[in-house]
């Protein structure tokens, strides 16, 4: 895919809804699989929140690129080489430590965007995130709670927890990589170029690691390529099944 | 009775399609209603979360009222700012939410630490109850439960 400067700004809020989308979705897949009734309605509410959000991203970013393509364009019409999400979202939600692991890394992430994006130039960009600021405050404390529960556990659990640490970890590099598009955006004022998030995550994500009484992982291996459209295995087969309703009736309403 | 408040009236007593003991103009749903000379109406309403599922439904209803009541050229426009918070709910939609058995969002200065206040419950008014769930059967409700009597009970998250 080739990102061409005038669009920095509708290619930074794809990004960002694309984010959105493919982690409501993952959580979405938890739907009367997890382990309790209450995180059931848990995570099923936070995907609730995230498709939201991507919802007002798309419509924005259709704005931005001048197409005037619809939400469902975005998320239904498009091949995976066409999104732009990172890879961290798009992971297997393994057990539930994996998939709580995964949003404590995301939601702190997602949070200190959203928090930076309030006072985006683009006033539109800055009205979605003070609603949304409030919903990713959320989603962290709901995330935290349970690492602080499982890290700080049963053997069994805090096992666990550190296995999902160790194989999502290396996918957090790429949240915070710069590029032609994050400058460019950073540039006009639109949002935060990346890296200057990792500061307040780097600080939250390690208070709440040794509270759980976990460590983080030391490793040299930093996949990349999603912003790009490059992505891992699992994420063609969400995908596939994400869109084919629609793709295989079009225009079915319910 | 000018029209505009009667425009005001009419699309604020519409009832919120997952509380409906509650109407849109007491959760703070309905922004803003304006109409030009031409007579078109232009109505604001916000949702309580971004993805709010109600949301839709929602527009199609005030659209409707509207349109019904003798106003047919009419635009229901979503806005996200300011962001709705529980301040916007009014005193009256409070007690209907406390009637309906939901512990409304207790009232804050957003500029001090919340969660000084007890939540009470809706049942016996006791103030010494407990949070069991985060969220609850609504984006907008988490789950409590109550020391005193025992039940649990829904609680209007604040925010």
């Amino acid at each position: 895919m080739t990102l061409v400067v005038a669009g920095a700004a509708a290619v930074y809020t794809l990004r960002i809804a694309d984010d959105c989308l493919v982690l409501s979705h993952r959580l979405a897949q938890w739907s009367s699989w997890a382990p309790t009734l209450e995180d059931d309605v848990a995570l099923t509410n936070i995907a609730l929140d995230l498709l939201g959000q991507a919802r007002v991203m798309y419509a924005r970013t259709a704005e931005l690129d001048g197409t005037g393509r619809s939400e469902d364009d975005y998320a239904f019409m498009r091949d995976e080489r066409e999104f732009v999400n990172c890879l961290l979202v798009e992971q297997e939600n393994g057990d539930f430590a994996t998939t709580i692991v995964r949003q404590l890394l995301c939601s702190t992430y997602q949070l200190a965007q959203w928090q930076a994006l309030t006072s985006s130039t683009d006033e539109q960009v800055a009205a979605i995130a003070g609603k949304a600021v409030k919903e990713s405050a959320y989603h962290r404390d709901h995330a935290t709670d349970w690492t602080l529960r499982l890290g700080d556990g049963t053997e069994e659990s805090h096992r666990r927890m550190g296995s999902a640490l160790a194989a999502l970890w290396p996918f957090t590099a790429e949240l915070f990589e710069s590029d032609a598009v994050t400058r460019d955006a950073a540039g006009l004022g639109i949002g935060p170029d990346p890296d200057a998030l990792r500061p307040a995550w780097d600080a939250y994500i390690k208070r709440a690691l040794s509270d759980a009484t976990l460590t983080v992982p030391e490793t040299t291996w930093r996949p990349t390529g999603g912003r790009q459209g490059l992505h891992t295995e699992p994420f063609g087969y969400m995908l596939a099944e994400m869109q084919h309703l629609h793709r295989s009736f079009p225009g079915v309403t319910w | 009775m000018t029209t505009i408040d009667e425009i005001r009236r009419m699309a604020g007593a519409i009832p919120d399609p997952e509380m409906p003991a509650l109407t849109i103009a007491d959760l703070g749903i309905l922004r803003d209603v304006r109409i030009d000379p031409s007579g078109h109406v232009d109505v604001d309403i916000t949702p309580t979360y971004t993805g709010c599922p109600a949301l839709d439904s929602i527009r199609d209803d005030v659209e409707r009222c509207v349109r019904d009541h003798g106003y047919p050229d009419v635009t229901v426009r979503i806005v996200l700012s300011p962001a709705w918070t529980t301040a916007w709910m009014s005193e009256a939609g409070r007690i209907k939410l406390r009637e309906y058995g939901i512990a409304p969002p207790r009232q804050q200065h957003f500029d001090l630490r919340p969660l000084t206040i007890a939540v009470e419950c809706p049942l016996c008014n006791s103030s010494r109850t407990h949070e069991m769930a985060h969220f609850g059967s609504t984006q907008c409700q988490a789950v409590r439960q109550c020391d005193a009597c025992g039940e649990t009970f829904p609680h209007f998250k604040e925010h």
